[in-house]
């Protein structure tokens, strides 16, 4: 591949320049590709599959339970449910389009919810503002994803086996940390706020909407999210065009444990606790939700619109069968139905991309 | 070009008849399976209730239910005399959300209710603490909701609190084996607990109950261990604890449910040189009793969530206890946590669960 990279590595090209080199280098992977390829992979092919899913859901939701699931109610009470998971799937995207994954979220959440809601930092927390908690919530995050990110790019460790590690410990940890119970906010700003309301909608939905927002940005109009892409996409090649690879892939997980310490901060207040039973398998919802959103697993490729409507499509679907008096267990056959046929359908496109020149 | 356009319509059409596939899943779900609960046999839980003036219909009235996952027996127990007592009366509409340890998902389910304008909720949360937020806003609502089994943290969540006796539960335990201790003149004696789920206050107030009893005879527990009220746990965590303790007089594990796979370390290892009491009252638990397999079990009544969809029905209509004098239902009813051993178990068969 990188033979035939036409802008092989003069590294004192100027920077402005780094765009079209990155595009070049794409370009020579990309030369196989047919136009059908680059218009499902354009933003909106690679979308309107899954809205066509959503909407499908939607109509089934309204079909089955009526008024019931279309009150706003109803809609805010999904959207509600999807805030938490889709800030974390919002950052799962950043790592998986880099090349790598996380299987440590859930347990970042619960170790920063718990770090947030200790006696000592709720007192701090009294004493000035409930911003503290966030504050501590969102730097336990990063911390834990600086962790990941640097036994990932420096240490050289398989993101596999580096996040399966913090898996284990951030959660043991926050076990220690709560003594194994579940510590009750009684700072009321927080839960007041956070779960509250904002020109009549919920707050947590608003975080989970600039989130997204913030996301979209990052991904798409900025040099971090073209950098993503590229390093994901081909980590040699995005060294040859001038990417500090290994910073850049530390800055990932980073940018995922902030989701994470946010997520926490959220979930803390919906529940008006932290616990070290929090965010239980939200590696696996989140995972699931950037693949069936079109993001490769093997990275350089993904969405941030994909991700959102991939948590929606979950979220729908379990406030579907609640509606309807249905059992968990037969909307856990369903959910990996959707995911069989969501990445299925990725690798037939995959394949054709390349069959077709 | 020819190539290139065709595709995208191929590709959606197969993405939207998998959307149609798991849509039509969602509805054949729908329509069949109320159907064919409807014939079930009520009758379990005796749920006819003395026939007194309370059982007649009255106002149908619509109740929402919401419980953990029934990934053990006990609480598989709960969900369902909790679904067999409701279809034993005409005049409730039962809304199931059962089946999750999300608390997160969980909060959803009882918003869903809210939306729903359900009549009065039955909800036996995955942890208390963390379903008070969504409780208090059910009530501030005006839903009455009936707090089953795991407690909220404040007393403005709950219309009506319905638990088992977890400190008595360690109590009875804890007295039972100062009784056994007593009774064979034992020296000395090592005593193992064998807890559940650590981080839930049931455990917590279990754990406190039987150090409490054991101190009344001078007792304390000298090895412990705690699994998750699985069969594997139970197992692991009962082969761990006689790794660390070579000689053992006296072991009492939480759950039954657990006590499968306890039981099943025991056999392994070949040891049986103790007196094994239980906990929650299992099927097994009490044929092992029968078998003298095991000394004791502490019973922790699986209706529950039953008589919490009882009790939510007098609310949403307004009746109270009739066996009371006072015209409401009661704030908080605690039930008793009995000894079942040999000399008693014929009298509980019935309430025992499979696991």
């Amino acid at each position: 591949m990188s033979e035939q990279t036409p802008a092989a590595p003069p590294t004192t090209t100027p920077p402005a320049d780094e765009h079209r080199r990155i595009e070049a280098a794409a370009a020579a992977e990309g030369e196989t590709q047919s136009r059908f390829v680059r218009f499902m992979t354009s933003p909106f092919g690679r979308n309107l599959g899954l809205i066509v899913a959503l909407l499908v859901l939607c109509a089934v939701g309204a079909a089955t339970a009526g008024d019931r699931f279309v009150s706003t109610d109803n809609m805010l009470t999904v959207l509600r449910f999807s805030a938490v998971i889709g800030v974390v799937s919002i950052g799962m995207t950043f790592v998986i389009i880099g090349g790598g994954i996380d299987l440590s979220v859930g347990a970042i959440v619960a170790l920063a919810s718990v770090w947030a809601t200790t006696l000592a930092t709720q007192t701090m927390a009294e004493d000035t503002h409930w911003l503290i908690m966030v504050f501590v919530a969102c730097a336990v995050g990063v911390g834990c994803g600086l962790v990941n990110g640097v036994l990932v790019a420096y240490g050289g460790m398989a993101p596999f086996i580096a996040t399966l590690a913090m898996f284990a410990a951030a959660r043991g940890l926050a076990e220690i940390i709560s003594e194994k119970r579940t510590q009750i906010v009684d700072v009321r700003g927080l839960v007041d706020v956070i779960n509250g309301e904002f020109i009549g909608i919920p707050v947590l939905i608003w975080i989970f909407a600039i989130v997204g927002a913030i996301g979209w940005v990052l991904l798409n109009r900025t040099t971090f999210g073209r950098r993503t892409i590229a390093v994901g996409g081909n980590a040699t090649a995005a060294r040859l065009a001038g990417i500090a690879v290994k910073r850049h892939t530390v800055l990932l997980y980073v940018v995922l444990g902030l989701a994470c310490g946010i997520a926490a901060i959220m979930l803390t207040a919906r529940t008006g606790t932290g616990s070290a039973t929090h965010g239980g398998l939200y590696e696996l919802d989140a995972i699931a939700a950037v693949v069936i959103g079109g993001t490769l697993l093997t990275g350089g490729r993904g969405t941030i619109v994909g991700t959102i409507i991939g948590v929606l499509i979950f979220t729908t679907l379990t406030n579907v069968f609640t509606l309807n008096n249905l059992d968990s267990s037969t909307q856990a056959v369903a959910k990996g139905a959707i995911i069989v046929v969501a990445v299925l359908l990725q690798q037939r496109v995959a394949v054709r991309g390349s069959d077709s020149t | 070009m020819s190539v290139g356009t065709n595709r995208p319509h191929r590709r959606l059409l197969t993405s939207m008849a998998a959307v149609f596939a798991a849509g039509a899943f969602v509805v054949g779900c729908t329509s069949n399976e109320p159907e064919e609960e409807e014939n079930a046999p009520a009758a379990e839980t005796g749920g006819d209730g003395g026939g007194n003036s309370n059982d007649e219909p009255g106002e149908t009235v619509v109740i929402g239910f919401s419980g953990p996952e029934a990934d053990h027996g006990w609480l598989a127990a709960v969900n369902d005399s909790a679904i067999a007592e409701a279809e034993n009366y005409d005049d409730i509409e039962l809304r199931t959300a059962e089946g999750t340890n999300d608390a997160s998902l969980q909060i959803s389910q009882i918003e869903t209710f809210i939306n729903e304008g359900v009549d009065a909720i039955v909800l036996l949360p995955t942890d208390g603490a963390q379903l008070t937020e969504v409780a208090t806003r059910a009530m501030e609502a005006g839903i009455p909701v009936v707090n089953v089994d795991r407690e909220f943290s404040t007393p403005f969540a709950a219309r009506t609190t319905i638990l088992g006796d977890n400190y008595g539960m360690g109590v009875s335990a804890g007295t039972y084996a100062c009784q056994l201790i007593e009774e064979h003149g034992i020296a000395d004696p090592v005593i193992a607990e064998i807890a559940g789920i650590d981080s839930l206050p049931l455990t917590q107030d279990r754990s406190q109950g039987f150090e409490d009893a054991l101190a009344a005879c001078d007792q304390t527990v000298d090895n412990r261990v705690a699994a998750e009220f699985t069969v594997e746990s139970g197992e692991e965590q009962a082969a761990n604890l006689l790794q660390a303790a070579p000689q053992i007089d006296i072991i009492w594990n939480h759950d039954d449910d657990q006590g499968v796979g306890v039981k099943q370390a025991f056999d392994n290892a070949g040891r049986d040189e103790f007196f094994f009491i239980g906990g929650a009252g299992s099927s097994n638990a009490m044929q092992w009793i029968q078998d003298g397999e095991m000394e004791a079990t502490i019973l922790y009544p699986p209706t529950q969530a039953a008589d919490g969809i009882r009790l939510a029905r007098l609310l949403a209509q307004n009746k109270g206890m009739s066996d009371l004098v006072q015209v409401e239902v009661p704030r908080r009813i605690v039930l008793n946590a009995p000894v079942v051993n040999a000399d008693n178990v014929e009298d509980y068969l019935h309430l025992g669960f499979e696991s």
